[in-house]
């Protein structure tokens, strides 16, 4: 459906150019949510941008259900109002001198092709309806709330019945209550409608929450595709790993394969079992990730491969949940346990994690020569 | 789902049959506008200044002797040091006093602060020629209210006070333009943190330190800044050198161009001269003020958090303070209007008298309502100040659009066309306009279309103002959306941009309309019997010495004038606009 081929952006700055999105390349099929993660600057608002035509990129190629948006070697680049592709901005962007109808009307008053004014109402109402905006129709824009307004904008994006429909940062000018409904809200509406869909947000929990597919960009880059799981659990890189969730990133060394993409891995405190995406060889310096969350604990040694000992050396009480600074050695491992084990800070614990959630990254995916153990905390979590 | 049908197109400004965009038609010919309006009277104005008078007999020819004339002779010098006289006495009368009253309204417990406010902006409204006019009839040695009644008092023949000298030219115009420093000084005091203040308080300073050390130390470049704005005003004013100095013998550049005009045979050249130094020194003001406001970030004193600044309490000072007021709301309202009044309603100009209280009449208003010029003088009137306003502001918005939300390469140089002329002085902007068309003829010399021209550029400084405030805070998503929903350029700006932008276009517009009614330095040069405007009209009776009918017209000229104000002040509660 959409097609997205070699994509370069540049932006002239005091300092000499900043390459914006480098070679960015990526298939979105008809009817699939797909995300852009990133830490801010990371070129996903410039991508987006790009689609939408709002940004003229240096090279590359879009194509949206055949149709060719912009080509630098063939010389195309459509105007952003001859695109047909919705769009909701981080702002939202909603016209206040227009009430709410006049608001969502807008894209069928403007466009090529006309419709009869009963015409127009009847869809605006049919799309107020989705959003669930249509008992305030005759409200001035004004007057709305911030969830209010997200859903006027996506109203209008998607009244014009688009070919793909654009999401720039929606949540984040919600507050965190509002943000977790809209992001079922959003789900619903994309589904039903089957609208194809990119997003773009920096918030992970939201990637994760709402995507069919994922892309996560770094310095202008697409790091690594895959769907939410995959993304989650099986990192390609030291970056990925840290910047979805939170995680644990030690220092390691291939010691021994052990069968399909299962190593065994020297670490400052010992041998662990973990998997690899990447061939690895004998010897290879590598990143282990672990999840706070896969970390069992235990005041009893338990069985089985993967187990070390340690002592508390911290402790946070979250209520759902308390998070554990558990001493290795002379690393530090973050840990996350039910409330229910309540051992003291100073004492022994057992620590155990299955080899399927001991992630091995090839140092080529950004070791950047730490030491030991990275308490990593996403980034940008709001 | 809709699919288009392959527009391919070259370029996202070209569509497939090569039509030429409407955005880029409108572009064009607003930044043309712009550009020969900017240039045009400047360009001209300098190349005149180098050659000789263009006659039947002789066709122009170069020469230095316009500047060579011009800057040898002694008269020049004492003009040039008059006019620095004038100005810089003007500034400083109208700083102080406006920035003492500023600091009592915004800073001190004085009672009926909030009345007090709004009636200083009433002086704002009384065109200058009319403010000139009534205090020469309060204080000129012969006729001037003050004198007399003082004279009838001590029964002595001696003058008390005398308009018709340097001192008096600088009471008149520092007076005039006091309300304009007491606006700009308010609006430095109001972005002040009063925390700084309080705290110099709580490290043990006294009031008057505070003052000194803190208050005054932050407002210096406001202080400066209106210092310098009210310099440029004052060496352009053109009412109160003509009328109260030439009388006199004392000439300053405006009122010496003019006459230079008005001699004959007309020395256009020489007036060209005087005009490019005039010129000179209003651009250096200009230039000066914007550096200071470039580099006033360093002293910037705003918080953006809209405290209400700390009031000192005054204790029983505050009614010498609440007496200054009154004084004040005395000298520069209440006097001028009373005058006006009075004498439009007499048969001869009198002295306010028992007498004279037996002969009031209506007989000026009749006058004037039926006289063969005042119908005309009223349509050219509200012909200019529509058609300026609405051109002035539709213009500048698209230049707006350009210089703020657009990367198109020069267009600071855009912004900076379009601000040009607000370093013209309307004297130099009519002279070099009326030379213009007078050797360029394209038949609009002698019709009203020439004082539209001139009060076009002379005002779209401020509509550029206008718009480029209200659009920096129009969100670039607000257009981009209406983009993505499949609007043009074109509709975009008329639906969503020009709506948006309301408030700054009603505001700016009546602000326009307001000053093109007062213009009378620009159109003196250029109007012609036939397009005379009210201004020229109150000019053309003051000279015949028709004081009371003058009187009438002026009272009717300012009750429309308030009610525009009041109109403004209207919308602006209605759309938000803050006061200008």
């Amino acid at each position: 459906m959409l097609s997205v081929r070699g994509l370069n952006t540049e932006y002239p700055t005091d300092r000499g150019p900043v390459r914006a999105a480098r070679d960015v390349a990526f298939d979105v099929p008809e009817g699939k949510l797909f995300t852009l993660l990133g830490p801010s600057g990371c070129g996903k608002t410039t991508t987006l941008r790009s689609i939408a035509g709002l940004e003229r990129p240096q090279s590359g190629e879009i194509t949206l259900g055949g149709r060719v948006l912009y080509s630098s070697t063939s010389r195309i680049f459509i105007a952003p109002n001859e695109r047909n592709i919705g769009m909701v901005f981080q702002s939202y962007a909603i016209w206040p001198h227009m009430s709410v109808f006049e608001n969502a009307a807008f894209p069928l008053q403007v466009g090529r092709r006309r419709l009869s004014t009963a015409g127009i109402r009847e869809r605006v109402m049919r799309v107020l309806g989705i959003v669930a905006m249509d008992a305030l129709a005759d409200r001035p824009a004004t007057n709305l709330s911030g969830g209010q307004q997200q859903r006027l904008a996506l109203a209008r994006a998607l009244v014009m019945e688009p070919q793909l429909l654009l999401l720039d940062e929606p949540m984040s000018n919600l507050d965190a209550k509002l943000r977790e409904r809209m992001r079922f809200e959003l789900k619903r509406i994309q589904r039903e409608t089957g609208v194809t869909t990119v997003y773009v947000t920096h918030d992970q929990t939201e990637a994760l929450a709402l995507s069919h597919e994922i892309a996560v960009m770094n310095e202008g880059s697409i790091i690594q595709i895959g769907t939410p799981r995959e993304i989650y659990e099986r990192p390609r890189s030291r970056f990925v790993a840290d910047f979805i969730g939170r995680t644990n990133l030690l220092d390691a060394k291939v010691v021994a394969a052990d069968g399909a993409d299962q190593y065994r891995l020297g670490t400052a405190f010992g041998e662990l079992h973990g998997l690899s995406g990447d061939p690895l060889k004998v010897g290879d310096a590598v990143a282990l990730s672990v999840r706070p969350e896969d970390i069992e604990l235990s005041e009893t040694r338990p069985d089985g491969p993967n187990v070390c000992t340690g002592m508390v050396s911290a402790k946070v009480f979250l209520g759902d949940t308390v998070d554990f600074q558990v001493a290795v050695g002379d690393t530090m491992l973050l840990a996350t346990a039910h409330p229910t084990l309540r051992t003291p800070i100073g004492d022994p614990i057992f620590l155990r994690v299955s080899t399927e959630k001991c992630i091995a990254l090839a140092a080529a995916g950004g070791n950047d020569g730490a030491v030991g153990v990275d308490f990593a905390q996403p980034g940008n979590e709001r | 789902m809709t699919t288009g049908t392959g527009t391919a197109t070259l370029t996202s400004t070209s569509s497939p049959r090569f039509r030429v965009d409407l955005k880029w038609v409108i572009l064009g010919i607003c930044v043309a506008v712009v550009a020969y309006l900017a240039v045009i009277p400047l360009g001209f104005l300098l190349w005149q200044s180098f050659f000789t008078p263009h006659t039947a007999a002789k066709p122009a020819e170069f020469t230095l002797g316009n500047y060579t004339a011009a800057y040898t002779s002694v008269q020049t010098a004492k003009l040039f040091l008059n006019s620095l006289w004038f100005a810089v006495g003007t500034a400083a009368f109208a700083l102080i006093t406006g920035t003492a009253l500023a600091w009592m309204n915004e800073r001190t417990n004085t009672p009926f602060k909030r009345l007090f406010f709004a009636l200083a902006l009433v002086p704002l409204i009384i065109p200058g020629i009319l403010f000139t006019i009534s205090w020469i009839m309060l204080a000129s040695p012969k006729i001037g209210i003050f004198n007399l009644l003082l004279q009838r008092w001590f029964s002595t023949d001696a003058v008390f006070f005398n308009v018709y000298t340097m001192w008096g030219m600088i009471w008149v115009d520092g007076l005039h333009y006091s309300p304009m420093a007491f606006l700009l000084m308010t609006a430095g005091f109001r972005s002040m943190d009063p925390a700084l203040e309080e705290s110099a308080a709580m490290s043990g300073a006294s009031l008057g330190q505070v003052v000194r050390r803190i208050t005054l130390a932050l407002s210096w470049p406001a202080i400066f800044a209106t210092l310098l704005i009210l310099f440029v005003r004052a060496i352009e004013s053109f009412e109160v050198p003509a009328l109260l100095g030439m009388p006199a013998g004392i000439f300053v550049f405006t009122s010496a161009i003019y006459e230079a005009i008005h001699r004959y045979p007309s020395q256009i050249g020489l007036a060209s001269a005087y005009g490019v130094t005039l010129l000179a020194l209003t651009s250096v003001g200009v230039w000066f003020q914007s550096r200071l406001s470039a580099s006033g970030s360093r002293y910037s004193t705003v918080t953006g958090k809209g405290f209400r600044p700390r009031r000192i309490d005054l204790g029983r000072w505050r009614y010498l303070t609440a007496a200054i007021f009154i004084v004040y709301f005395l000298l520069i309202v209440a006097a001028p209007l009373f005058v006006l009044v009075w004498s439009s309603i007499q048969k001869f100009y009198s002295v306010p008298s028992a007498a004279a209280l037996a002969n009031l009449t209506l007989e000026p208003y009749r006058f004037i309502l039926s006289h063969p010029t005042f119908v005309r003088a009223i349509l050219n009137s509200l012909v200019l100040c529509v058609g300026a306003a609405t051109i002035i502001m539709l213009v500048t918005a698209v230049i707006c659009w350009m210089v703020v939300k657009t990367r198109i390469p020069g267009r600071w140089l855009l912004d900076n066309l379009a601000s040009l002329p607000i370093v013209f002085p309307g004297l130099v902007l009519g002279l070099s306009i009326m030379v213009f068309y007078l050797n360029v003829n394209v038949g609009i010399y002698g019709t009203i279309w020439i004082l539209l021209l001139a009060y076009v550029t002379r005002f779209m400084p401020y509509g550029i103002r206008y718009n480029t405030a209200s659009m920096v805070q129009i969100h670039k998503e607000l257009e981009e959306s209406a983009a993505m929903s499949g609007a043009s350029w074109a509709s975009t700006f008329v639906r969503v941009v020009l709506p948006l932008l309301k408030p700054g276009l009603v505001a700016g517009w009546i602000y326009i309309a307001i000053v093109s009614l007062r213009e009378l330095s620009s159109s003196i040069l250029l109007y012609s019997p036939g397009t005379e405007v009210v201004s020229i009209m109150i000019w053309e009776l003051w000279e015949n010495g028709q004081y009371v009918e003058l009187s009438a017209l002026g009272v009717m000229l300012i009750v429309l004038l308030f009610v525009m104000v009041l109109v403004a002040q209207y919308l602006g509660g209605k759309f938000g606009v803050k006061e200008a």
